[in-house]
């Protein structure tokens, strides 16, 4: 009645079979590879011409026309390198002041000069100090200098260095909530993961292919931005590729449990993509990626710290800019594994395999 | 090319046990005490409308659904202890399984063999579904009919001792079907165990050595093709237009009629002995002052069984679960 047993051979392995799986579907989507790569590269070029240094900042004053004195005290702030300085009657002139065109109105006043400014206005009061210094008699002749100065060049300090952890910070959390979570989710609803759970697939391993994924994918982001930054803008890391590369290998870890945790139980890829908004805005918003977080209020600022982004953002920033070492930056390392473990943790728990 | 339903394999070993099965979902009984047995080497098939409970039965035969109440044991094991034993044991094919697009045929079947403990060369597998020439396609560029057989070819890579298939062929053309039906019928004929559900009336007489007619979550009739054709009454069926329609009483009347349904379409009659039958149901139409529009036979099918043991025609059955949207 039975035909003869067929050959048996041994089956490939199975962690690196899903672990290939996964990545031969990345590199076959040219879609991903443009938001893991390409979305980056982009950004940083964007910003880093919108923000790109223009030597000294000169701060805009202006100078009211009217009567004698106007020359001369033209002429006085003028002599300051820092003041950027022009001349208007007195209507156009406080138009300027009231659109922010000029911080400091300046009149020849009475007596003495006369300062207009909104001291609310961000520098309105450093270009009114400027302003009163260039209009003090010059120091007298072989009077000693109150201060001596050291010229220094300082590097990791332009926008472009604080951008290029912040931009790599928001690819590790991008791959992490939709490289895991995305792709879990339409696992689920395409039913492949109930046609998974119908076989003996051991589901720790099915579920370690996907951080063994993003932990191969991170290593090559984190390589492939810092190469660019340094080619295009000059980025120099001032810590060690080591660091860079176990931080951003940290990060995948964190936010593939996040990504995990968000597609736990999403059934369809609205609830899912829903969630992974409510994960990553937030973080996008509030974890200095494209200004300092030191800019929110200081009740906000425990909230902020405590964000994984924020952690991994402020590490990065401390090796890449600041050449710390990995090991002085023990408690951002610790909000990373602790929100990574946490995650892992509850998302097994709860997942939601068909 | 059907097995014939030989009596020694009454004698074959159980290899799916069900015993008054319930499956209730919060306010739909989907299995309402279904109670089936299937012997090892035979092709069981679950027929019925979408909405009967096919889907919920076998998806708690493959382990994917526990049922409310009742007893399943598969392989002689049972669920709630050996699940691991028995999912190394059978292969499945689920309804609507979207099989990742960018993998391509031989790296599809190559994870799935990576689940088991010892597998069948991919290359035979393969051969065995007639993808050979496609083995290094993307599953995206692949048609339905194709896609398919590789979902049954992920089935069969670890050669299991029984396969589940859910609606095999359901959204294929004539010829994909026929061509899906030779993958099953090899497989089969290496003495193994199938179980399909369908709800094609010509796939379970082709493919299946036995048949349970579900209907609303139970069993309405069960048994070989043959005799379930038998429960009819009749080998024969004749339908008949008549101008004006003759009454369902005189039909029913004519000897060698065994029963009769008319509707606003004609008259059905299940009959025996047609030879006799045919020119007797003619002269009474005469009789009663008709004349025949349309008249054609046929031998009694499934569908003739499905209408004889639910007292409602297949299309019928089918409405009203569509308009409910009942889980299938």
């Amino acid at each position: 009645m039975s035909a003869p047993d067929p050959k048996f051979v041994r089956p490939p392995s199975e962690l690196r079979q899903l672990w290939l799986s996964r990545l031969r579907a990345f590199v076959r989507e040219p879609g991903v590879i443009f938001w893991v790569f390409g979305f980056p590269l982009v950004m940083s070029v964007v910003l880093g011409l919108a923000f790109r240094e223009k030597g000294p900042e000169r701060f805009p004053v202006v100078v009211v026309e009217e009567g004698a004195g106007t020359g001369a005290l033209g002429k006085a702030l003028r002599a300051s390198p820092l003041l950027a300085v022009t001349d208007a009657p007195l209507p156009a002139a406080t138009a300027s002041l009231a659109r922010a065109e000029a911080l400091v109105l300046v009149r020849a006043g009475a007596t003495r000069p006369e300062l207009s400014y909104d001291p609310t206005r961000p520098g309105a009061e450093a270009a009114a100090a400027l302003v009163r210094l260039s209009l003090l008699p010059p120091p007298a002749e072989g009077a000693p200098p109150t201060v001596d100065t050291v010229p220094v060049t300082t590097r990791g300090r332009r926008y472009i260095d604080f951008l290029i952890p912040g931009l790599l910070g928001i690819g590790l959390l991008g791959g992490g909530i939709w490289g895991v979570g995305y792709e879990i989710v339409s696992m689920r609803v395409k039913r492949l993961l109930k046609r998974f759970v119908a076989t003996p697939m051991s589901r720790p391993a099915f579920l370690a292919s996907f951080a063994i994924h993003r932990l191969t994918v991170a290593a090559a982001e984190a390589t492939f931005l810092l190469l660019f930054a340094r080619l295009v803008f000059d980025v120099r890391l001032q810590g060690s590729l080591l660091d860079v590369v176990l931080l951003s290998l940290l990060g995948a870890l964190s936010f593939s449990g996040l990504g995990l945790l968000v597609a736990c139980r999403a059934r369809n890829m609205e609830t899912a993509n829903g969630l992974m908004n409510v994960a990553t805005l937030p973080m996008w918003l509030l974890s200095g990626v494209f200004f300092a977080a030191t800019n929110f209020p200081s009740w906000m600022r425990p909230v902020v710290k405590a964000l994984p982004l924020t952690a991994l953002n402020d590490a990065l920033r401390a090796v890449i800019n600041d050449g710390a070492s990995i090991l002085s930056c023990g408690a951002e390392v610790g909000v990373l594994a602790a929100w990574g473990l946490v995650s892992f943790v509850l998302a097994l728990r709860l997942f939601r395999w068909q | 090319m059907r097995a014939l339903w030989h009596p020694s394999r009454v004698h074959a070993p159980v290899v799916l046990a069900l015993r008054s099965l319930v499956k209730r979902f919060d306010d739909v009984v989907a299995v309402n005490g279904i109670d089936l047995e299937v012997r090892a080497g035979e092709c069981f098939g679950l027929l019925g409308p979408n909405g009967a409970g096919k889907t919920t039965t076998i998806e708690i035969l493959e382990g994917l659904a526990t049922p409310t109440s009742g007893e399943v044991e598969v392989l002689g094991l049972r669920w709630d202890r050996d699940a691991a034993r028995i999912r190394a044991r059978i292969g499945v094919q689920l309804q609507e399984t979207v099989l990742q697009a960018l993998l391509t045929v031989r790296e599809t079947l190559a994870l799935f063999a990576s689940f088991y403990e010892r597998v069948r060369p991919l290359e035979d597998v393969i051969a065995d579904v007639d993808l050979g020439d496609k083995a290094k396609a993307r599953v995206g560029t692949l048609s339905g009919g194709q896609k398919q057989r590789l979902a049954i070819a992920c089935a069969l890579v670890s050669d299991p001792e029984v396969l589940f298939l859910d609606e095999p062929t359901t959204g294929l053309d004539p010829g994909a079907r026929r061509s899906l039906w030779d993958v099953i019928s090899r497989y089969k004929a290496r003495g193994r165990t199938v179980v399909l559900t369908t709800h094609y009336m010509e796939e379970a007489e082709r493919l299946c050595d036995r048949i349970a007619i579900v209907d609303r979550g139970r069993v309405a009739a069960a048994g070989t093709p043959a005799e379930l054709v038998a429960q009819v009454g009749g080998e024969e069926v004749v339908e008949l237009v008549a101008e004006p329609p003759v009454p369902e009483p005189v039909l029913a009347g004519v000897v060698g009629v065994v029963s009769c349904r008319c509707d606003e379409a004609g008259a059905r009659l299940v009959v025996s002995g047609i030879a006799r039958t045919l020119p007797a149901i003619l002269e009474a139409v005469a009789r009663a002052g008709s004349r025949p529009v349309r008249l054609a036979t046929r031998h009694a099918t499934l569908e003739d069984v499905f209408l004889s043991v639910t007292g409602r025609t297949f299309e019928q059955a089918e409405a009203p679960a569509k308009a409910a949207g009942a889980p299938r």
